[in-house]
């Protein structure tokens, strides 16, 4: 049975599903589905005023765009990022939140994490549309690299999808994995290029090398998907270049163990669920 | 023989019991390994077929693996060894409304579950309007399912699942859903369902309902299968093996005499201080069969002289039906006057009461029947077994016998009788 015709088989609760997850997220709050663009751009005001502004984090212009503006720079790199910690927290928490179903019905399991990162993939779909509408009133030339960009989205989504099914496992067996993703998700924040540029991380090793300690620190910096990702989407929306064949490639890599691996745990462990909820 | 529905195929599912459910990684770290369980197998090696088109019952005790066994064939649970193959939809009725999202409205909840049980849409749009109408709650099929009363929130759940078709239907105990009429609703469906050659599986603890529903059962104990075979017999024999006594019901004596108990009243001159049934052994029992001679014996404490004292005795169902009544003023056996300690017995030849839970009353009145001096409702229970006579349903046997079988021919000329039987 491949994955693609087992994907086809369950579309109707796939979407189902994810309908759940995006009318259910703010059902009964006033401003509805307002709050998932308000949350991102409450978010970038923060970072924009902390790192902007009092720490002066200055990232060179857009090259070839020419664009100079910190929060379209933030914005380039945090909401592929808010999409990718939604999909895999979200796929974390996706069998232990739906304990209840799980235990009385049999459907194919892992369409609770595909689903939840449906619901998410909608709601950054509609963040790219808005970034993509400013990024443009901004001067940035984006047309072209609109089919790179969904390539990307779809190679980031299968890169959380992959990690998601791994912890969705996880969470059941050892319930503290929540907690410690929830730490671990804040480090990977900051060892990404979300709120600094990476030529910070290249300076530091220059100074290092500089006082005699040869550390190829940007090497090791770089080893984290989620950099190139990040790098990639700027590359795209706020540079208009095409980003290093080494970094796409790098992505497609990472994408394909993730999803290798969080299919064959998944299947692995996912018989013995319902008695381990 | 017809093809099997479900078979279930040396299966064998084992449980572990964690002696400290430690779910946390660092207990995991410590000891190395996640925590210590003790082994428990739910089921072993089981192994039997469910014929296409039966309604097939599970029984056996609490904890026997009926309800393990269930969620293997509904595959929400995998045997460790064995496999259990299923051919055609199965759905499982284990709890109704289970996956509805409190905050969606009925109406994108019946799409949901629908999807989740494995219709697609196209089935469901056209199922829909059943569906609903089903359910009974057409005006609040828009409203948020958080808002629904458990009640309309399982009927909404049964409605769903019974009508997405499934070949094999999974019955787990939800006979109990909504009001009578809605049960009514629920048992025609399962009817029509029979008659349309699908398959029920039920687990159930109501033996007289397994009796009449189900054509086949089988029967676990401690997860192994101890018998597979027709209803009558399993069940026969399931109620045989787990032969169960009553504790007799201590009569309370009269100074514990509570006016505000429903169960007891009169004046107390005259008490019952204990009600016995007997078997023809001259022992207490709780436990006859159909056709047994039975003695019910009645202890008095009266506490003044009273003429002509009248016992009285009754036997209802358990839900409340009056079946018999019988008092010693009809039986003819009343003394001229009666004091102090003793005891008087009824008995019934031949116990003409089908299998099933019932109660008896107790009461010492006078002899004009108008003024109670102790009544004791139901103040013993005891079952019946099957026995002779054997017949169909209901709480009475009446000794009926089938025969004199007359056959007309087409044309309306009446042909040779025939021996019905034998």
């Amino acid at each position: 049975m491949s994955i693609t015709s087992d994907l086809w088989a369950s579309r109707e609760i796939l979407s189902n599903l994810t309908m759940r997850e995006v009318r259910g997220k703010y059902k009964r709050s006033i401003l509805g589905q307002a709050w998932s663009l308000l949350n991102p751009i409450a978010s970038l005001a923060i970072y924009t005023v902390v790192f902007g502004f009092v720490l002066k984090a200055t990232p060179p212009p857009g090259e070839p765009s020419g664009i100079d503006v910190f929060t379209l720079w933030l914005a380039c790199a945090l909401l592929p990022w808010n999409f990718f910690a939604a999909t895999m927290m979200g796929g974390m928490n996706a069998l232990l939140g739906n304990a209840n179903l799980v235990q009385k019905v049999y459907f194919p399991r892992y369409t609770l994490v595909v689903s939840n990162m449906l619901a998410s993939l909608v709601t950054f779909g509609f963040e790219l549309l808005v970034l993509a509408a400013i990024a443009v009133i901004l001067g940035s030339q984006i047309w072209i690299w609109i089919p790179l960009v969904l390539v990307f989205v779809a190679l980031l989504a299968l890169f959380g999808l992959g990690i998601g099914l791994m912890l969705s496992i996880a969470n059941v067996y050892f319930r503290d994995t929540a907690q410690f993703v929830g730490i671990f998700l804040q480090m990977w924040f900051y060892a990404t290029p979300i709120v600094y540029p990476v030529t910070l991380i290249a300076a530091t090793q220059a100074e290092w090398a500089a006082k005699g300690r040869d550390f190829p620190l940007l090497w090791f910096y770089q080893l984290n998907p989620m950099e190139r990702f990040v790098q990639i989407f700027r590359d795209l929306l706020y540079d208009n270049r095409l980003p290093p064949w080494g970094d796409m490639a790098y992505c497609v890599g990472a994408a394909a163990v993730s999803m290798a691996l969080g299919s064959w745990v998944f299947s692995r462990y996912q018989g013995r669920i319902a008695e381990e909820l | 023989m017809t093809e099997a529905a479900v078979s279930v195929e040396d299966v064998s599912k084992r449980f572990r019991m964690y002696r400290e459910r430690n779910q946390s990684l660092k207990a995991a770290l410590m000891r190395g390994k996640r925590a210590t369980f003790e082994e428990f197998w739910a089921l072993r090696d089981v192994s039997f077929e469910i014929p296409e088109g039966s309604t097939f019952g599970l029984i056996g005790d609490n904890g026997s693996g009926k309800s393990t066994l269930l969620k293997c064939v509904a595959r929400i649970l995998q045997p460790d060894m064995g496999r259990v193959v299923t051919r055609g939809r199965v759905a499982a009725l284990l709890e109704l409304g289970s996956g509805f999202h409190p905050e969606l409205s009925g109406r994108e909840n019946v799409y949901l579950n629908g999807s989740i049980l494995g219709m697609r849409r196209k089935e469901l749009e056209a199922k829909f309007d059943e569906i609903v109408d089903f359910s009974g709650i057409e005006s609040f099929i828009d409203q948020p399912v958080k808002n629904y009363s458990s009640g309309m929130y399982v009927r909404l759940g049964f409605a769903i699942a019974i009508n997405i078709d499934p070949d094999i239907l999974l019955v787990d105990e939800i006979l109990a859903v909504g009001d009578a009429a809605f049960q009514q609703k629920c048992m025609d469906k399962f009817a029509d369902f029979r008659k349309a050659g699908k398959t029920v599986v039920i687990v159930s603890h109501a033996m007289g309902s397994l009796r009449s529903m189900c054509d086949h059962a089988a029967w676990l104990k401690k997860g192994h299968l101890v018998e597979v075979g027709t209803t009558a017999q399993t069940v026969d024999d399931y109620v045989d093996a787990t032969h169960v006594e009553r504790a007799p019901v201590a009569v309370a004596a009269k100074s514990t005499h509570q006016p505000d108990d429903g169960s007891r009243w009169g004046s107390g001159e005259a008490t019952i201080t204990g009600v016995e049934l007997l078997g023809a052994d001259g022992a207490q029992h709780t436990r006859f069969r159909t056709g047994d001679l039975v003695t019910v014996r009645l202890e008095y404490d009266f506490t003044e002289r009273i003429e002509q004292p009248v016992f009285g005795l009754s036997i209802t169902t358990l839900e409340g039906a009056y079946l018999w009544g019988f008092n010693s003023r009809d039986g003819e056996c009343v003394p001229d006057t009666l004091e102090g300690k003793g005891s008087i017995e009824m008995t019934v030849p031949a116990i003409m009461l089908q299998p099933g839970t019932f109660e008896v009353t107790a009461s010492i009145i006078d002899f004009t029947c108008t003024h109670t001096f102790d009544y004791l409702r139901n103040c013993v229970r005891f079952d019946m077994d099957r026995g002779v006579p054997r017949e169909s349903g209901g709480p009475v046997a009446l000794g009926g016998s089938w025969g004199n079988l007359q056959r007309v021919d087409r044309v309306g000329v009446p042909g040779a009788a025939v021996e019905g039987r034998s």
